[in-house]
């Protein structure tokens, strides 16, 4: 079952879901993205959601911890089944 | 993937011998060629650097940080040791000190962590495009195999066009065919583009690495040659990311998907419930460690033994023998609060051990792993007190040393924050001297003076940090850390750590615990204190319903702040009295060191506000609560 594509902030997502990134902030915090491996059109895995919305994404064996006011301002398509 | 280029490119020789006679310090070494280390943090260059330059190492500070640089010698080369870093640019100090070294190196020696290699290669082809002579070291190859990753490194070399050397560094495998790879080292491949993008600026700064710099807009290295720092970095790191994307798929096979034991450790550390618990298992053993074994066992013999029967009284002979005979002196120097006798027995047998078990704790949460993991749970709370997640590193510290916890704050990525953090210590957070006392004192007064301290106490700190959030101008850095995997410490590389970290808080704090100790010397001798004491004594009265010698109490907390706790000790008070005596002292001006160091770190102005505020607060809070409880 696929579910149906859909655009939300990093900060709504819920654990175990595959996102792409879409737009995250420019400047130095975008440059700090990428030094680590992320950025627009990467596949990513939401790994964990705290409580109050700090998240924690995964990519291959890379874990990046963003804090809440950051995932609020960053944008992910919510990917299904067939597109890990 | 965005990459067209297939095959590896020309490789071209670029002149690097430029220098600059206004530089960094590094610029005063004559003639000797340098290796430097550099990676990412947690990938084990310490050790490569152990086995490099062996025990013969100098340590010293960069200038106005708190980042330490590392030089040994291997062969006729210099070696220095960086910080860990994701990339080479100016985001925080690490970084800007590791630049520094970079730009001056004749080999860059870059350790990779090969389970992360994604992350890893942007250093790598950045220093490869900086021009440099690069050695990738290839670490961590065992647990590549455990699980069965495979990396085609001859493949990986032709792509970087670096020499490639797979090793095991705790198991010091692969070391061996180093100073081969040291001897073959050559510059690497860049894309076509950036190579002419580099040749234009090449003209106008005369070396590689620093017209790359330029490019990415780096502001201090542009101003270093009088040019203005161009905006191409966005385009230079994408495709940088998408070359080194485009490598890794090539030359990478990782098809196991089992969740490792470290994985799952690392989840429950951040997760609410099982994190809560397994902070408060840590700090349980923390306080094992330094509140019983080293504040306890091991400073009552420091202290008393070393500190107050053989050397106070050994040094007291020795001055009185050599000073004409005067009661100003000898009370200064070498009487009860004397320079001389107090101040080095309160820095070498009291705080040297706290300082030395409270940065052992911390450098085995480092290199654990906890201690993003921690900061990444407490992002949420302390983001409501202005701060980041990273803020936990200088207010765990303050349990310690406010003074050393206070010059930590200058990790944090800006000034509001460092304000805020400063102010939160500095008002609220009871260090190591203090904390033994008030423990003492609450437990003998029962459960509702330890709940009513705890709840005005807290109460106090997020009133500090909300009110400061939403005072002060500008906003706060979010949170966006890497999580390194959670690996067992090594015991020598957390020996280092603590052995460099005590050293230079030692060098940085110690000569303001005598200027301190001289300032309050002073003010006795000639009567000022007394004076402030006869001031206080109404207030602490009427308003604070406690007896006039507390006045004293609190006055000498000034000089050491466990003495204004101690002084305590000996007074008959009501359980509630100790509530009220306790919450003014904990709230009270901190110790003359942190305060002096305060004003170093923050400003004079900055620094008074926050002392004056601490007197209005202590006395307002405490009176209030005296008021309603007494």
């Amino acid at each position: 079952m696929t579910p149906p594509k859909h655009t939300i902030p990093l900060f709504s997502s819920t654990a175990g879901q595959w996102l792409k990134i879409i737009s995250m902030p420019r400047g130095v915090l975008h440059a700090q993205f990428v030094r680590v491996g992320i950025g627009e059109g990467e596949k990513v895995r939401c790994l964990e959601r705290l409580p109050g919305g700090t998240i924690i994404i995964q990519k291959n064996r890379q874990q990046i911890a963003i804090g809440h006011q950051l995932a609020r301002k960053i944008i992910v398509l919510v990917l299904g089944d067939g597109e890990k | 993937m965005t990459m067209s280029d297939d095959t590896p490119m020309k490789n071209v020789n670029h002149v690097e011998k430029h220098r600059h006679a206004d530089l960094s310090f590094l610029e005063k070494r004559i003639g000797k060629p340098t290796i430097v280390l550099a990676g990412n943090p947690n990938v084990g260059k310490s050790i490569l650097f152990n086995e490099l330059s062996g025990m013969n190492v100098e340590v010293s500070n960069y200038p106005g940080t708190t980042v330490e640089i590392i030089k040994g010698h291997y062969g006729d080369y210099e070696v220095y040791d960086t910080p860990g870093i994701y990339g080479v640019s100016s985001f925080n100090d690490e970084e800007i000190v590791a630049r520094d070294i970079i730009l001056e190196a004749d080999l860059v020696i870059n350790v990779v962590d090969a389970t992360h290699l994604e992350r890893d290669l942007f250093l790598t082809q950045q220093l490869i495009d900086m021009g440099k002579k690069v050695v990738v070291l290839l670490n961590f190859m065992d647990e590549v195999k455990k699980h069965d990753i495979r990396i085609d490194i001859k493949k990986l070399s032709d792509f970087l066009g670096v020499e490639i050397q797979p090793v095991v560094a705790v198991k010091r495998t692969g070391f061996e065919n180093l100073p081969d790879a040291i001897k073959r080292a050559h510059e690497g491949i860049q894309r076509d583009e950036l190579h002419s993008l580099l040749h234009g600026m090449l003209k106008m700064v005369g070396s590689q690495a620093e017209a790359l710099l330029v490019l990415e807009g780096d502001a201090v290295v542009s101003a270093r040659h009088g040019v203005s720092p161009a905006n191409e970095r966005d385009e230079i790191y994408i495709e940088r990311r998408n070359r080194v994307n485009y490598i890794v798929n090539q030359i990478l096979n990782d098809t196991s998907t089992a969740t490792r034991f470290s994985e799952k450790l690392g989840l429950w550390a951040v997760r609410p419930i099982s994190g809560l618990l397994i902070f408060v298992l840590g700090m349980y053993l923390a306080y094992l460690f330094v509140g019983k074994f080293v504040a306890q066992d091991i400073v009552n013999f420091t202290e008393q033994e070393l500190g107050k029967n053989l050397w106070e009284p050994w040094i007291r002979g020795r001055i009185i023998s050599l000073l004409p005979e005067s009661p100003w002196w000898n009370s200064i120097l070498v009487g009860e609060f004397g320079v001389i006798t107090m101040t080095t027995t309160y820095l070498l047998f009291l705080l040297l051990p706290l300082v030395i078990a409270f940065y052992l704790v911390l450098s085995l949460m480092e290199d654990s792993g906890y201690l993003p993991r921690l900061a990444t749970m407490v992002d949420r709370l302390l983001s409501g007190l202005g701060l980041n997640g990273r803020a936990v590193i200088p207010l765990i510290l303050g349990f310690g040393c406010v003074t050393s916890a206070t010059i930590t704050t200058r990790l944090l990525s800006s000034e509001r924050e460092k304000t805020i953090a400063t102010a939160i210590l500095q008002f609220a957070i009871p260090c190591s001297a203090q904390l033994a006392v008030i423990a003492a004192l609450l437990a003998g007064a029962g459960f509702a003076p330890m709940f009513v301290y705890t709840v005005v106490i807290l109460a106090v700190l997020i009133s500090i940090g909300t009110i400061l959030n939403k005072v002060l101008k500008g906003e706060s850095a979010p949170l966006l850390l890497d999580l390194p995997p959670m690996r067992l410490p090594r015991l020598r590389n957390v020996v280092r750590k603590t052995a460099i970290r005590t050293f230079h808080f030692m060098k940085e704090a110690s000569g303001w615990f005598f200027v301190g100790a001289l300032a309050v010397g002073i003010a006795q001798s000639t009567g000022a204190l007394q004076f402030l004491e006869r001031m206080l004594i109404p207030l602490t009265t009427h308003w604070l319903q406690l007896p006039p010698e507390a006045a004293t109490a609190f006055i000498m907390g000034v000089v050491r702040r466990d003495f204004g706790a101690a002084g305590l000790y000996h007074m008959t008070l009501t359980p509630m009295q100790v509530t009220v005596a306790l919450i003014t002292i904990t709230l009270f001006v901190p110790c003359i060191a942190s305060l002096i160091v305060m004003m170093k770190e923050r400003g004079l102005k900055e620094g008074l506000i926050i002392w004056i505020g601490t007197w209005v607060a202590a006395f307002a809070i405490g009176g209030l609560v005296s008021q309603i409880v007494i």
